[in-house]
């Protein structure tokens, strides 16, 4: 049997995404741009993937910038809007558990002379709204915060934090990063009071390389990229007109009958959080029930090195990540797990469970069965 | 300047007597491999004791001397002008124009080589490195002649067309792989083996190697990072043969029964023993590996006895007297420096004790290992009943 359980890090392509974007790379391939009937058709096809996400976001179309994925979507909102607001002040606050594409433009942004305020999460990981709004000045330009932690799959209160924040600084914008909050929640960024949105493609069932930044209208934001001037000079170079569709139709996809969807993943969740938890020396990480995205499972393995269970799954066709798939590349360990006070001896033990609507309880069993027979044998022989 | 020929000088191999020409067929069949990578058509030839490649048509000058750099048996390589016999004066006028666009400050010293491969041709050498000089100090007045030790040696080769040369690039050396027999590097993922490997195969031996692999302890990536390195030593050495053991049962048998502190020490023989076993397999002649003197301490030389010991085979180890720095300069000079310090292997630290022996005694590990007894014949089989076959090329 082959589970894969680690949609946090990407999904699957859905067909319907698959085959749309077959199509546009066959057939209906011309540039935008162009003003023949070819150029009219790929516009039509970015036209309908904005007006896909525009209704599920109940935004409006002019209102969505589509990039190259989440990565750059996170850049162009610090970027973009710390540029274009630096006379207005040059405070910007964060937490401790963001994803690195919203610390490292940070880190950039600082060398500029910017000032970052990082802020604590609880054990569950959850922001303090306490120290927001200690943390929020007249010259705070912007609040970053992610949705989900990809980490621990813990939900963000959001919406009080950007209440919040406007109650003190009017002037202060808000960016969310959703990318692993997209297709999992229903968010509408205007009703939760929010500027600025990051998503992605390929954590959606659409394909990679392409997401978008959901940036409200009249907000100053500046582009980093520049050329030919499309996206109303926002976002230069040709469209991703294949990829933009896919996600536009992904994004549709995945919002049909969205709550049942949303419901069976979160009892999934919770039958597989349970059943995990009965193994011996396993701790979950993060929130439960509600207050955790319905996708996302941490669970440190007491005296199991991360790498090698995820190895060991592997060899019984079980996908994973450890910690985090993006800070598992290299050795530095997780900062989300440190944030929320994971035991020294367990930041290395930590793996990442993540579903998808396509996962099945078949699918739980068959990952909890090989855990309990990995779990003594790998027990057998650790570190003298 | 657009060079048509290149002259391979090639030292060692020449002095070899009646094997001579043994060895100069290996070079140029060696040449004519690296040069299966190289975009355009190639002419290797062997004439009168000296190898040329020659260039039909368009090639890329930095792309053909990459793969010429790294065949073993090369000393040196002169790019040549190439010119038609149209008289002196075509030649001299020639000859000018090399020197104006090869050198870009005209004050050296310098001297005029002739060389007549074509007795018919109207001038001696003497007569024409004489007139050659005369016109270049013609034209560039800061030019001086220095016969003894001249800065720069200009050769002109007289043959059915007209060589001229001046530059050398070096060459790797060595000797051209295939001309000494075979040999089993153990190959792992760090800076060492596969510069033991290269310095081997630099003196004319072809590889095969043999890597460990641990599942789950090492992970599917760290096997491609030794894949990706023998590709890397392959540019050199040609094809490797490499055997893939699966090495976790042995290990964890070891771990489980001996005492933690000899851990390294015996897994280290049976590694030698399983590497052995496919070095005998396939007639290599010895086995290779990267051990240096007091590097760590599975490479103390009591430790090293100890791991000798069970091999019948001679183990080369090229790399014994260098320091870590001697031996990271030439990763570096080879490229796999980048690809050796990939961190992929840290999960397997579970089989490396805090304080492991450094003066192994013989008698106590070989009673350790008879804690193995019952087992270690099976499982040794089973390892190399399950290892994995692959022929790695380079890219």
């Amino acid at each position: 049997m082959e589970v894969y359980f680690d949609n946090a890090a990407t999904t699957r392509c859905e067909k319907r995404a698959a085959e749309l974007m077959q199509r546009i790379l066959l057939e209906d391939y011309g540039n935008p741009s162009s003003l023949h009937k070819k150029g009219m058709e790929a516009e039509a096809h970015m036209k309908t993937a904005a007006s896909q996400l525009a209704r599920i976001l109940k935004v409006a179309e002019k209102e969505l910038i589509f990039t190259s994925g989440g990565t750059e979507s996170n850049n162009l909102a610090l970027i973009g809007t710390a540029l274009a607001n630096r006379r207005a002040g040059k405070h910007i606050i964060t937490t401790a558990i963001e994803h690195a594409s919203v610390y490292n433009p940070l880190i950039f942004l600082e060398e500029q002379g910017f000032e970052v305020t990082y802020l604590p999460v609880d054990h569950a990981g959850v922001l303090s709204l306490e120290a927001l709004e200690q943390a929020v000045r007249d010259d705070t330009i912007l609040v970053s915060m992610m949705h989900v932690n990809n980490e621990i799959g813990t939900i963000e209160p959001v919406e009080q934090a950007a209440e919040l924040i406007h109650e003190k600084n009017p002037g202060t914008l808000i960016h969310v990063d959703a990318i692993q909050s997209f297709g999992k929640l229903r968010i509408y960024p205007r009703r939760m009071g929010i500027d600025l949105l990051s998503a992605s493609g390929h954590k959606i069932h659409g394909p990679k390389g392409v997401g978008f930044l959901y940036v409200k209208e009249r907000t100053k934001i500046k582009p980093f990229i520049y050329g030919g001037g499309q996206q109303k000079n926002m976002r230069s170079g040709t469209e991703n007109v294949a990829g933009v569709a896919a996600l536009g139709a992904a994004a549709e996809t995945i919002y049909e009958s969205f709550d049942e969807k949303i419901a069976c993943l979160y009892e999934l969740r919770a039958y597989f959080a349970k059943k995990l938890q009965a193994l011996e020396g396993v701790t979950l990480n993060g929130a439960s029930g509600e207050k955790s995205a319905p996708h996302i499972v941490s669970a440190a393995f007491a005296g199991i090195r991360a790498e090698v269970l995820l190895h060991a799954l592997e060899g019984r066709g079980i996908y994973v990540s450890t910690g985090s798939a993006c800070s598992s590349n290299h050795p530095a360990i997780s900062g989300t797990l440190r944030a929320i006070g994971v035991k020294r001896e367990l930041l290395d033990a930590t793996v990442r469970f993540s579903m998808s609507v396509e996962s099945t309880r078949e699918e739980a069993d068959y990952v909890i069965g090989q855990l309990a027979e990995l779990l003594p044998q790998l027990r057998r022989f650790r570190r003298r | 300047m657009e060079y048509q020929a290149f002259l391979i000088k090639y030292g060692e191999i020449a002095v070899k007597g009646k094997n001579r020409h043994v060895f100069e067929d290996t070079l140029l069949s060696q040449i004519q491999n690296a040069l299966k990578r190289v975009e355009g058509e190639f002419h290797v030839s062997k004439e009168s004791g000296r190898m040329y490649v020659e260039a039909e048509g368009r090639y890329d000058y930095d792309e053909l001397m990459d793969a010429l750099t790294k065949v073993f048996g090369i000393v040196g390589i002169c790019p040549m002008v190439r010119l038609a016999d149209d008289g002196f004066d075509k030649l001299a006028e020639a000859v000018v124009a090399y020197v104006n666009e090869a050198y870009k400050e005209k004050n050296f010293t310098f001297k005029v080589n002739g060389r007549r491969a074509r007795k018919n041709y109207p001038m001696t050498s003497m007569e024409l490195a004489a007139a050659l000089g005369e016109k270049l100090l013609e034209s560039f007045p800061k030019l001086r002649v220095d016969v003894h030790e001249p800065q720069v040696n200009l050769n002109v080769e007289i043959r059915s067309h007209i060589n001229v040369y001046s530059t050398e690039v070096p060459g790797p050396g060595g000797m051209p792989v295939g001309t000494a027999g075979k040999a089993m590097l153990l190959l792992s993922g760090g800076i060492d083996s596969p510069v033991a490997g290269y310095m081997i195969a630099k003196r004319g031996v072809r590889l095969e190697a043999t890597y460990f692999h641990a599942p789950p302890y090492t992970s599917e990536r760290a096997k491609e990072k030794v894949v990706d390195l023998a590709r890397i030593v392959a540019r050199y050495s040609g094809p490797i043969r490499l055997h893939v053991v699966n090495f976790t049962e042995i290990q964890l048998a070891i771990y489980e029964k001996c005492p933690h502190d000899q851990l390294t020490i015996i897994m280290r023989r049976y590694m030698m023993l399983i590497a052995e076993h496919f070095a005998k397999a396939s007639n290599c002649l010895g086995l290779i590996t990267g051990e240096s003197i007091g590097q760590v301490a599975s490479q103390t030389m009591p430790s090293l006895l100890v791991t000798n010991e069970v091999c019948t085979l001679p183990v080369y180890r090229p790399l014994i007297g260098f320091d870590k720095q001697e031996i990271v300069d030439i990763s570096n000079r080879i490229d796999a420096f980048e690809t050796s310090i990939l961190p992929f292997e840290d999960c397997c630290t579970i089989f490396v004790a805090k304080h492991p022996v450094t003066k192994p005694n013989l008698k106590s590990i070989k009673k350790s290992e008879t804690h193995l007894a019952e087992v270690i014949d099976e499982m040794m089989r089973r390892a190399i009943e399950t290892t994995e076959d692959l022929v790695v090329e380079a890219d």
